[in-house]
Formats: structure tokens, sequence, C-alpha cells
């Protein structure tokens, strides 16, 4: 177990304290508050059995040295084709991915690309079916796709910022 | 370990890690959902499409955790009455701004570049809940 592991155990920990101030302070409330939680769990429980699925099919499929390989290795709109395919099926954690990207701009990648990368890495194909169950199909499509144009347009202005040498 | 049963396992061990967090979640809403009336809510969102969104935002961007957290927050934010764009700023901002990497990744990618990401991050996740509730309004 890491770390983190305990950090959320220590958070559940802080919780249940909460709640057990709250019985002894206002009994009426905690009642309520476990059935509207218990609610909830019992609404997002399929849905975690298909990110289960969906995560391992993809950490099946992807792996991040297949990744890295493709990174920083073209220009114009092909560039920004990887980053955005990168940035979404990358995984793991943020900082995980900040001494490969650091790497590569050592070698001459731009900042723009580095940028769109990272706005990429917002997009979890693996978690979509969550952000569906609680906004719906439509929502999802159009932030997706909204998301992944702004990538770009992040991208492109810290090209310009770049070139202004202001980054 | 085979490939498919290292896949398997480390989704499952990615799921296990976060079940404290969710759960503590889940069960923070339901306290917060008994304690504060909806009215409270109302407060600190003016249905106004700009400032909602920059409170979401603002909100989002402070906070760390698995995106599902910002997901399953931002679903019930809605279910108590928040407006669509704060909630899309805030689940937006919770994942592309991030105040607490910032000092990794001002160490690894230089603090300009930390900082001024962050920031436009920031900013992009405003517009980009502006045009998404607009362009569901449209639907």
């Amino acid at each position: 177990m890491n770390e983190n592991s305990h950090t959320g155990w220590y958070f559940l920990l802080v919780v249940v304290i909460l709640y057990a101030v709250a019985g002894i302070l206002g009994p009426d409330m905690v009642s309520p508050a476990l059935e509207f939680s218990s609610k909830i769990i019992i609404n997002v429980i399929p849905i975690f059995a298909l990110i289960f699925a969906i995560t391992a099919a993809f950490n099946y499929f992807v792996s991040p040295r297949a990744i890295s390989r493709y990174l920083g290795k073209t220009s114009g709109i092909k560039k920004w084709i990887i980053a955005i395919v990168g940035g979404i099926i990358s995984t793991g954690p943020i900082y995980m991915w900040y001494p490969l990207l650091k790497d590569l701009k050592r070698k001459g990648v731009s900042y723009g690309f580095i940028a769109a990368f990272l706005y990429n890495r917002a997009v979890k194909i693996p978690l979509m079916p969550m952000l569906i169950f609680y906004f719906g199909l439509p929502f999802t499509a159009i932030l997706t796709a909204l998301m992944i144009v702004f990538s770009i347009v992040q991208g492109i202005i810290f090209e310009e910022l770049e070139r202004g040498g202001f980054v | 370990m085979g490939k498919a049963k290292e896949a398997v396992s480390k989704a499952g061990k990615a799921i296990y890690n976060n079940i404290p967090v969710f759960l503590g979640i889940i069960l923070l809403i339901g306290l917060v959902n008994a304690m504060i009336p909806r009215t409270a809510y109302a407060a600190l969102f003016s249905n106004n499409i700009v400032s909602d969104s920059i409170i979401g935002s603002g909100i989002g961007s402070v906070l760390i955790g698995n995106p599902i957290t910002s997901y399953i927050l931002g679903g019930e934010f809605l279910a108590q009455g928040v407006s669509l764009v704060a909630v899309t700023a805030f689940i937006v901002a919770w994942v592309t701004v991030g105040i607490v990497q910032m000092p990794a990744e001002s160490l690894l990618l230089g603090r300009r570049f930390a900082i001024l990401r962050n920031a436009t991050s920031f900013v992009l996740s405003v517009i980009v809940a502006i045009i998404t509730v607009f362009v569901m309004g449209l639907i």
C-alpha cells in the first residue's frame, strides 16, 4: 500500500469522526445523511465496474513507454494529433510525465506541444461512464470535443509565447 | 505475471486505492446535504454565467484528486441547484489546473511555463464551460 492510499484512509477516518461529532450535536442529521450517501453508492457501483473494465483494457493495450516513443517526433498537424492522442491515452499520475516532458523539451520539443499534451490528459476515456452517468452523453461529447479543441488553442498560445520569448 | 493479469491487477489496485477517498467524499456529500439547506448555494452562486464559472473554476483549481471525485461532486452540486456552467467550470479546472502540482511542474518544466500554463488553463476552463453550456442550450 503506498503513501497515497494511506492518505485516503485518513481522509475516510476524518469523515467518520465528523459523522460521530454530527451524531452528538444533531442526531437527526446522521440518518438522512447516510441514506443520501447510500443512494449515491448504490447508483455508482455499476459504473465503477465499467470503469474497472475499461481501465484494465487501457492498461493492456497502452503502455507509457510506447506513447513516449511517438511524442515530439513530428511537426504540423501531425504534431497536434500526437499531442491529443498521447495526452488522452497516457495513464498514471501527472508528475510521472514531467521528467519525460523535460527530456523532450531539451530535445527541442515546443512548449506548445507539452501544454497541449498536458491539457489532453484531462480527457479520461476510462472514466467517461461516470461523466455520462451524471451529465449525460451529449454533455460528455460536447465537453470532450471542446477540451480537445482548446488543448490546441493552448498549444498555439504557448508556441506564440515561446516565439516571443515569454516562456 | 501475464500481460492481461497485470493489466487487470493494475486497474484493480487503482480503484482499490481510491475507494476510501470516494467513500469519504460520498459520505461527506451526504452530511453536507443534511446540514446545509439548498438555499445556501444560491448565496455563493448568483446564476451569472461569468461569475458562476469563475467561482466554479476557482474551487476546481485548488481541489485535487481523481477526476471521478469531481464528477460525483459536480453531479451532486448540480442536483443541489448549482448552475451547469459553474459545475462544468469546476470539473474542467479540477483536471486542467493543478495548483498543488505547480512546484513539481515548475521544477521540471520551468516556473514561467508552470504559472502561465495553469493561468491559461484557468481562463480556458471558464471559456470551455460557457461554450459547453451554450451548445447544450442549442440541442
